[in-house]
């Protein structure tokens, strides 16, 4: 038995407004997660499709004994998104800051960090604890040793890794759907809603390797780290966070919970996790110091 | 802020032999690391030891400029004293700021050498809001901001505005397309990245195959650009490749160009920017020298009043050979 907890994280991609109302109401019913992030964090344009729908889906996860997270912007610009980042820093309840933009404005609330904000260090984790953070979750590059060694030296803080999904690799300013449907980000039609997982970028000999979604890119590969209790424990990881897709996110919430109770072995669940309708092969690499793409049988 | 009286035009010294031939051609400010995983530029041969960076103070100096050290990766776990000695070697040699872009690099410098050296915010912390600016300015007393890559002309404009710290933005080299200190892809592909090792699309993991289509060139493997017989072949730096998405082939992030903001040196200046960077810390001294006497007259064209044919001309010698870009500086390259 294990105290690891499950963190479902922000849903990174454009989902119409009843997608996320349809995923969320299950999440809440059924998902063995206690944590749950809700929020747009990748493209700002894209807030006055989800806004409307988050009071629904706070209220209906926080009745159904979920806590809830809101997550901000990972790179606000406009007045509008700096304005709406502020507002998500005045609520009562625990924030995910993922740019130093939100962090004047959370000063003296607890926050937790998302995979967007550089912690590399004990040193800068400890100054954040210091700010008001509670849960820290690194940036997806850091292996699993690195977050170990932070979480030795940061006792107060709890350390989460991005253990499901496909992994964020980058934001820019510029939107590559947009540029692919020869558009600007300006007036981008909002293309990145036909890709419910994001875009797949393969190179020029057909190898799954990248993936769009808007003004991010993030692998092909879904990261499936499956780790046993002991080895969390080791490294004091208290919590392993699962980002959204399109697949079925209970069962993916159900295997991680088997496998932190103990009642499932890692290789059982890498195969439940495989049996379901993943966007691309599953990975590790970054948990063991390697290269992203890596998967378990390639690391060894 | 009000625009500054005179641009300050900051120049690349990989080695210190380019410190020199950048003073020499007239940069006002030099930039420079030592040579380990401490600063972004981590190649062998490259940056400084303490004893060079202590002569090439006492060199820019003398002849009235300033030096700027990069202590721009973030500090790995464990090993946070490397990058706290870093800083501290950077005071005891005299130098006129530190380039930082990691909180423990920052707060390091803030709580022990406040009065003896500046704090510059490196581009790698990504600071684009007003409230992440002042943020890193009242807690850590930086002085200036180098911007990320990805703000237009009247974005800058709107951000002098409303900050009170002088910022810097880079005319000419290099163009990440990502936001900087935010982009893992090199370590996906590679395990080595500019945030930990100060690398990006490293050499060796670089490839290229001779295949029936012509030459692949590859990182790890992975085909990140091909070339017909005959075609010169390019350096595969993965955000400058083409790809297969969505039913075509194309430079899905951007064409292998790199930034030349030359024509917009006036429009920057009127948007309040106080520093000029040039990049380009593995480049050798005649190219150094070179591209640093252009932007040396551009620059005091512009302050003279100069007009934009006259600009163009000076600079029209730089434009050779590679395709260039201006970058996010223009909306539409969004």
């Amino acid at each position: 038995m294990t105290n690891v907890s499950l963190t479902l994280g922000p849903v990174l991609f454009h989902w119409p407004a009843e997608r996320l109302l349809d995923f969320y109401r299950r999440i809440a019913d059924e998902a063995p997660v206690g944590r749950v992030h809700v929020g747009e964090v990748v493209c700002g344009k894209r807030m006055p499709f989800s806004d409307p729908c988050w009071p629904d889906v706070i209220e209906r996860l926080e009745r159904a004994g979920k806590e809830v997270v809101l997550s901000t912007l990972a790179a606000p610009a406009t007045v509008r998104e700096r304005r709406s980042v502020a507002d998500l820093c005045g609520d009562e309840r625990l924030v995910e800051v993922n740019d130093i933009t939100a962090l004047p404005a959370r000063a003296g609330q607890p926050f937790v960090t998302g995979p967007f904000l550089n912690v590399y260090n004990e040193a800068t984790a400890q100054f954040l604890a210091g700010r008001g953070a509670r849960a820290i979750c690194p940036p997806v590059e850091l292996s699993l040793a690195a977050i170990g060694a932070m979480a030795a030296a940061c006792p107060e803080i709890e350390f989460e890794i991005f253990a499901f999904g496909r992994l964020p690799l980058a934001i820019s300013g510029r939107c590559y759907h947009a540029r692919l449907h020869g558009l600007h980000k300006d007036s981008c039609q909002f293309t990145c809603e036909k890709d419910p997982d994001g875009l797949a970028v393969d190179t020029l000999d057909d190898q799954a390797f990248l993936a769009i979604n808007g003004v991010q890119t993030l692998s092909n590969q879904v990261q499936a780290f499956c780790p046993t209790p002991e080895t969390l424990a080791a490294h004091r990881i208290a919590r392993l966070r699962l980002s959204p897709h399109t697949c079925d996110m209970v069962r993916v919430a159900e295997a991680y919970r088997a496998l932190l109770d103990g009642e499932e072995e890692p290789g059982a669940v890498r195969a439940t996790l495989a049996g379901l309708d993943l966007p691309g092969e599953m990975v590790e690499g970054y948990v063991h110091a390697r290269p992203g793409w890596m998967t378990a049988a390639t690391v060894d | 802020m009000t625009a500054p009286a005179r641009m300050e035009l900051v120049c690349p010294a990989g080695t210190p032999s380019t410190l020199r031939a950048a003073v020499e051609a007239g940069a006002d400010a030099v930039y420079c690391g030592f040579r380990d995983e401490t600063n972004a530029r981590n190649f062998p041969g490259l940056n400084f030891s303490a004893q060079e960076l202590a002569e090439g103070v006492r060199f820019a100096h003398d002849r009235g400029t300033r030096v700027l050290v990069a202590i721009n990766t973030f500090a790995r776990v464990g090993d946070v004293d490397l990058w706290r000695n870093a800083a501290d070697t950077a005071v005891r040699c005299g130098a006129d700021a530190i380039i930082a872009g990691d909180i423990a690099v920052l707060d390091h410098v803030a709580t022990n050498h406040k009065d003896a050296i500046r704090l510059h915010l490196s581009v790698q912390a990504a600071a684009a809001t007003p409230e992440a600016i002042r943020f890193y300015a009242e807690t850590f007393g930086v002085r200036r901001v180098v911007i990320p890559r990805v703000l237009s002309v009247p974005e800058i404009t709107a951000l002098n505005k409303n900050i009170d710290v002088e910022t810097e933005a880079f005319v000419f080299g290099g163009l990440c397309v990502m936001v900087e200190g935010r982009c893992y892809l090199s370590s996906y592909a590679t395990g080595k990245s500019p945030n930990l090792n100060g690398v990006c699309s490293p050499p060796e993991a670089v490839t290229y195959d001779e295949d029936g289509k012509g030459m692949a060139a590859k990182l790890s493997g992975f085909t990140i650009d091909r070339y017909a017989p005959g075609e010169p072949t390019g350096y595969p730096t993965l955000c400058k490749g083409r790809f297969n998405a969505g039913g075509k082939t194309s430079y899905l992030f951007e064409e292998p160009v790199s930034l030349n903001a030359g024509s917009l040196i006036e429009g920057l200046k009127k948007a309040g920017i106080t520093a000029l960077k040039i990049e380009g810390r593995q480049r050798g001294k005649g190219y150094v020298s070179e591209v640093v006497r252009a932007f040396r007259r551009a620059v005091d064209a512009v302050e003279a009043g100069g007009d934009a044919v006259e600009i163009d001309r000076i600079l029209a010698g730089q434009s050779e050979g590679g395709r260039q870009t201006a970058g996010a500086y223009r909306k539409v390259w969004r």
